[in-house]
């Protein structure tokens, strides 16, 4: 008796995974997609990715005679990372997500896959990151596609220029992951006016469709905690005390992903306090683009109009004001009187039908080069969007069941996918 | 005796100091234009206030904290990239967990003083287990055996004792700190100088002789320790980074209080 009940506990515990196997043949373990974006891959199930890669730094002094405020004293030029092979091989250039840089964890494991496969690799600041804003935009107003891909094109150009001495390059290649993807379209597309790379591969890594229904979808997520967006404060401070709570009542040692996987298993958080942390992140990254860019063109939007803010000046007030601010106050109230100014008659609708993969969709339609990878359940995608990606990409889409927002990137069939796509093989996996 | 320790602090940073401070002064003043108000104030929020802590000390910690950074630049990283450069790992790791294990006395004398009995035996076993088995201090056996390693300090000692932190400090070279952590720095660094006076390591060595091994070796216990530290002042490029690790630091202080 005591054996059967066993056998049938047994069956219980395995059979939600088994029938999850069966039906879609896909091993990433988390089914939500806020815990999938938080959490990424449990280590065990990661791609086996060297863990020192020998890269180095660029610092490139790119706009001459640009004024930094003294408050940004640390900057001293656009970051680039690069790796190379000694042989002849070709060059992928990949482009970071929203606010993240060239050494952030995602891009770095793409980077790592990539070299191991053989090819050289160069990572670039998202134009959204403070580095990229201070140093290396011409309008220091970051969130036109256009621009941006412009802004992005000359830097890979100058990249290149000090790399070209020194290495062997065969063909170039392109990638970007979220809004990094999207963009990767756009710098594509100036490239086939310009022609210095001629990009034969280009992949797009959980991009947006439309930036303005993606900064939508994430901005909504802050309205579903408690008390609604008005009270991420309080979120925020209540969120971080839970952790603390939690990880004092262990046996924890260390705050890693050891820590985070027993505080999901545990299912400390709801998916909405998941949703509302992923906001939350979002905002203190939309905090800084909002500031610098407003110190860069003295805006007068956060910082009072012609102050010099000094190193030592308080920054704390503007980090409070900024970070109520959502990206969509961005959007109304500085980023579109901005363009206003340069385009007058330009309507709203207008200008967010240009921040869209929709306004080059004839383009990326006939082009061969393209290929998409995201997720059913990435969150950053509207009504719709997931369907439009199908039909505009067909065979060239490859759409992971679940994963959230990047979730899945590190995962096995992930980078195998990633890398296949570089390497030719991509489609077949 | 902690003066003693405290003039080869100074020595080690305020010579920089020094030279970055006069370095500042040839700053001019910007042409100025009258300053007009800005779309959005902090006077609309209504109380919002995210990852915040009181900073009297405001103005002379990001002083600091910009001391900081261009210490790292100028001295301390060019430092401790040569050192990685001409050492093999091996070599590294050797030196970082012998320092490590001479803080285990630190870790023991203050478990002891917080009367934490099993975490007080798990650090005298580490540092047994790794001053023997792990020859000196070189190897670290200990964690591979299972005792993990418990960070204690006189900080942690006062806010046992329900001592609170008082205000938020940043202090040349050593980073984020409060008035209590400070004070806790102090009292840590007299008992090691203390323990070293009694033992006399150098009993037999003439007086020059033993000075010189003593700064060569707190020098290369510096350099270690930057070593150690993956953070990068501003590497982040985050324009509210000071606030984030004020916050942070806040916290983890606490819990490490807690556990």
């Amino acid at each position: 008796m005591k054996h059967f009940r066993f056998a049938i506990l047994i069956c219980l515990v395995l059979l939600p995974a088994l029938s999850r196997a069966a039906g879609d043949g896909y091993g990433y373990p988390i089914e939500g997609p806020y815990a999938a974006t938080i959490l990424g891959t449990p280590p065990d199930l990661k791609a086996e990715l060297p863990a020192v890669i020998p890269v180095k730094e660029l610092v490139l002094d790119l706009i001459p005679d640009l004024k930094r405020p003294p408050v940004f004293y640390y900057d001293d030029g656009l970051r680039c990372s690069y790796v190379c092979q000694k042989q002849k091989a070709p060059l992928v250039f990949l482009i970071a997500g929203t606010g993240a840089s060239h050494q952030a964890p995602k891009v770095v494991a793409m980077m790592k896959a990539l070299y191991q496969a053989g090819f050289h690799v160069v990572t670039l600041s998202s134009p959204t990151h403070p580095n990229f804003i201070i140093s290396a935009s011409h309008s220091h107003v970051p969130g036109d596609l256009t621009e941006d891909a412009a802004d992005l094109y000359w830097i890979m150009e100058n990249v290149w220029s000090k790399l070209k001495e020194d290495i062997e390059v065969s063909e170039f290649y392109l990638g970007g992951y979220s809004l990094g993807g999207t963009q990767a379209a756009f710098v594509a597309k100036l490239d086939e006016e310009r022609k210095t790379f001629n990009f034969r591969k280009v992949l797009m890594v959980n991009p947006a469709v439309n930036l303005y229904n993606s900064v939508s979808q994430i901005e909504g997520l802050l309205n579903r905690i408690p008390g609604g967006e008005q009270n991420i404060a309080r979120f925020f401070n209540d969120t971080i005390n839970k952790f603390t709570v939690f990880f004092s009542r262990g046996q924890f040692v260390k705050f890693n992903d050891e820590f985070l996987y027993a505080a999901y298993k545990e299912k400390l958080f709801t998916p909405e306090e998941a949703g509302g942390m992923i906001g939350v992140v979002f905002r203190f990254s939309s905090a800084a683009m909002i500031f610098d860019s407003d110190v860069m063109t003295n805006g007068g939007y956060v910082v009072p109009k012609n102050r010099t803010l000094t190193a030592t000046d308080s920054l704390t007030e503007y980090f409070r004001v900024c970070a109520h601010l959502s990206f969509l106050d961005y959007f109304n109230e500085y980023f579109y009187p901005h363009f206003l100014r340069k385009r007058p008659g330009l309507t709203k609708e207008a200008l967010i039908a240009a921040e869209s993969l929709k306004s080059i969709e004839g383009y990326l339609k006939s082009s061969p080069k393209f290929g998409v990878m995201t997720n059913e359940n990435d969150f950053i995608l509207a009504t719709g969007e997931l369907e439009y990606l199908r039909q505009l990409f067909g065979d060239r889409a490859k759409i992971y069941p679940r994963g959230g927002h990047m979730g899945n990137l590190e995962y096995k069939d992930n980078m195998a996918y990633l890398v296949g796509f570089f390497k030719g093989t991509g489609g077949q996996l | 005796m902690i003066t003693v320790t405290f003039h080869r602090f100074c020595r080690l940073v305020m010579v920089p100091i020094l030279l970055l401070s006069l370095a500042g002064c040839a700053t001019t003043a910007p042409t100025i234009l009258p300053e007009e108000p800005p779309m959005h104030t902090v006077e609309e929020l209504h109380g919002f206030r995210i990852a915040q802590i009181a900073d009297p000390w405001e103005g002379f910690n990001r002083s600091m904290y910009k001391f900081n950074y261009e210490l790292d630049k100028y001295v301390l990283l060019p430092v401790v990239s040569g050192y990685e450069f001409v050492t093999p790992t091996i070599v590294q790791t050797g030196v970082s967990n012998f320092f490590n294990n001479l803080v285990e006395v630190r870790n023991l004398t203050n478990s002891l003083f917080q009367l934490k009995g099993m975490e007080s035996l798990t650090t005298l076993g580490r540092f047994v287990a790794n001053s023997t088995i792990g020859i000196g201090g070189l190897f670290d056996p200990a964690t591979s055996l299972g005792l993990e390693r418990r960070n204690e300090d006189f900080g942690q000692t006062l806010g046992h004792w329900g001592c609170s932190s008082g205000p938020y400090l940043v202090l040349p070279f050593l980073g984020p700190s409060n008035a209590r952590d400070t004070s806790g720095f102090v009292v840590d660094a007299g008992i090691r100088y203390g323990i070293v006076a009694a033992i006399d390591p150098f009993e037999n060595v003439d007086n020059g002789t033993a000075t010189a091994i003593k700064v060569g070796v707190e020098t290369l216990e510096v350099i270690d320790k930057r070593h150690q530290e993956s953070f990068r002042y501003f590497g982040s490029e985050y324009p509210f980074e000071y606030d984030m690790i004020r916050y942070f630091y806040n916290k983890k202080r606490d819990l490490e209080i807690m556990k």
